[in-house]
């Protein structure tokens, strides 16, 4: 690793690649039962893509920052402890500032402790390279997640409901409008059948990540 | 003949060969081609299959087997809607399918077989067509993409969807939803013969959840606007009235007699009421061997024992449990989905003790799920789709006991 630059190439693999090449969802397939879960609207999506990659980004630098000091054989203790920290504080700010919200994320929120991607990225990465790279995978892992988590809930508000952050956007029948809403985008498998759209679209796309049989 | 023969192969040289124009084509032509002519291509491997019972044969022989059921949906949809009308209303009928009736001068009378096939047409034909544009364009899409022949397996998806839908559906539901079956029903997993689920019930469960205002209730099984219907008239099916009338049993059919729910003269989805129509059916695939009579003969004994055991337990509050089998036989969509869905040779199990044991369970679960579920009294869908998922888990232990037992008998060097 070169210590010449601060924002070297490493780095930049860091940020940009779990965005689309790593992707978390897409090509790692970590955190899917909360991307099934609160993607029924745009809003939920995008508080539960900010608390993921603050804490994932947080909680790749605590881990790295003590990496050196980590006895192998209780690291997966320390790691749970700073993430579960990290977690109850994003909770309680939520609680605080938005209430509705936090309500009806429930126990998606809570969750986030075990969300794999957290646990999977100071396990993977964090514990192997420095507090700047770590800050940088941790965003690029929340923003890749983030994106599909987004990209589907949009879908899902959209085609479900008609509209989009609350917005109306395709007017509804018993509105007045010409919209039908597809009642099967707000039960949790247009979760799965939009993800695996874009497994496979994002596979098609990039053949080099298909496994070889 | 040979004429035709000739011009096919002069156009498949001149444009649809390697490195010609329209080469990206070919299954376009193959379709055509083999429509009309036994392939000449023959094996090449050490494994020969030698029977002129090809895929094309065997699904054609399924779309004839379908055609009492056709010609009896588009009567029945006829019959329910002209039954349903109230002559004095008759000026206040709009729409294109009211357009061609007038043009016609064919008229309404319910006693006419041909003013009722004629209006139940204007219903089945529509959908019928748009099943086969849209879902034929898919497979034509998948099969270039992925350079194989057209397949013939979607004759009889596309067949099949159009006899499962109420007759009310919209044109753009049936292209939504068909398009789903195909996509996500069989291409996803690779096409026909490699789905596990029946791309046909796909669409359905589809439209099912997506739009359960137009799927479910009584207002969409006969195709009349109720505006315009005599008085006192109710279009919910005999397996809606009895879940919603919450009488006991004989009295809650309404007058539907078991005869005419065994003729098919009911409201439902259009291909599935009448059990007689599935019967002569069930007779073609029999004889013919193309659909199992073991998985035919599974649902009946599911049906039978479940009922039995539900009638022994009795329940005063739910009249479901007085229900005879002989009555679940004819109801909903029992009969079509035990002779065109759950038959299904590629989504059930490939072992004929696993087809006992998947026609069981389809009966068994039909029975129960229609009894104690108020949710779902039309399940028959659902219930095989579950199945389908099941097939292969029962088909699993059966293949490893037969490996075992022939490596027994055989010795250390295994069964032959």
């Amino acid at each position: 690793m070169s210590a010449t630059t601060i924002f070297g190439k490493n780095e930049r693999k860091a940020l940009i690649g779990p965005i689309l090449t790593n992707n978390p969802i897409g090509v790692q397939v970590l955190g899917i039962c909360s991307a099934l879960a609160v993607t029924t609207r745009v809003d939920k999506a995008l508080v539960m893509t900010a608390g993921v990659l603050l804490v994932t980004m947080l909680a790749n630098v605590a881990v790295s920052l003590v990496r050196n000091h980590t006895p192998g054989s209780i690291r997966i203790i320390v790691q749970l402890a700073i993430i579960a920290s990290l977690v109850i504080v994003f909770d309680q700010v939520l609680k605080a500032t938005l209430y509705e919200l936090s309500l009806e994320l429930s126990v998606f929120v809570g969750l986030i402790i075990t969300n794999c991607i957290v646990m999977g990225r100071a396990e993977g990465y964090a514990m192997q390279n420095p507090p700047l790279a770590s800050a940088l995978d941790g965003i690029g892992n929340g923003l890749g997640y983030g994106i599909v988590l987004i990209a589907t809930a949009f879908l899902r508000e959209l085609l479900g409901a008609g509209k989009v952050l609350g917005f109306t956007i395709l007017p509804l029948v018993k509105d007045g409008g010409w919209y039908v809403p597809n009642g099967l985008m707000l039960l949790a498998p247009s979760g799965l059948f939009i993800i695996a759209g874009l497994i496979w679209l994002l596979r098609t796309v990039k053949p080099e990540l298909q496994e070889k049989d | 003949m040979a004429k035709l023969q000739d011009i096919l192969a002069k156009v498949e040289h001149a444009y649809f060969s390697p490195g010609k124009p329209l080469a990206k084509f070919h299954p376009l032509f193959e379709a055509t081609d083999t429509f009309l002519f036994t392939p000449a291509s023959v094996t090449k491997g050490t494994t020969h299959v030698r029977d002129a019972l090809d895929l094309k044969r065997m699904m054609m022989i399924v779309v004839i087997a379908l055609m009492p059921c056709i010609l009896m949906a588009m009567y029945n949809t006829g019959l329910q809607a002209n039954l349903a009308l109230d002559p004095a209303k008759l000026a206040k009928l709009e729409g294109w399918r009211h357009a061609i009736i007038g043009a016609a001068g064919i008229g309404y009378d319910p006693r006419s077989i041909l003013a009722c096939l004629f209006h139940g047409a204007l219903y089945f034909l529509p959908m019928y067509v748009v099943t086969m544009a849209v879902g034929g364009t898919w497979e034509v899409i998948f099969a270039i993409v992925r350079k194989h022949e057209v397949n013939e397996g979607f004759f009889v998806t596309g067949m099949l969807f159009p006899l499962i839908l109420p007759a009310a559906t919209p044109l753009w539901q049936v292209a939504l939803a068909i398009s789903f079956g195909v996509v996500v029903g069989k291409e996803v997993f690779g096409g026909t013969g490699m789905n596990f689920l029946n791309p046909a019930l796909v669409a359905r469960a589809f439209l099912f959840f997506a739009y359960p205002a137009e799927m479910s209730g009584d207002k969409v099984w006969v195709a009349m606007d109720g505006a315009l219907a005599v008085d006192g008239w109710s279009g919910a099916t005999a397996l809606g009235t009895l879940r919603a009338a919450g009488e006991s049993f004989p009295q809650a059919m309404q007058g539907l007699s078991w005869k005419n729910a065994f003729l098919g003269i009911e409201p439902g989805s259009m291909g599935e009421t009448s059990a007689l129509a599935c019967l002569i059916g069930a007779v073609i695939l029999i004889v013919t061997r193309i659909g199992s009579w073991r998985t035919m003969a599974a649902v009946c004994v599911g049906t039978v024992a479940m009922s039995l055991l539900l009638n022994a337990i009795g329940s005063k509050t739910n009249p479901w449990f007085a229900i005879p089998f002989w009555w679940h036989m004819v109801l909903g969509g029992w009969a079509f989905g035990m002779v065109f869905m759950a038959t299904d040779p590629v989504t059930s199990p490939f072992t004929e003790k696993g087809k006992w044991i998947y026609g069981f369970g389809i009966g068994a679960l039909v029975v129960l799920v229609r009894v104690v579920n108020p949710a779902y009294p039309e399940c028959m869908m659902l219930v095989i789709l579950f199945m389908n998922v099941m097939a292969p888990l029962i088909d699993f232990p059966i293949v490893k006991a037969n490996i075992k037992r022939r490596a027994a008998r055989g010795g250390s060097h295994g069964g032959s």
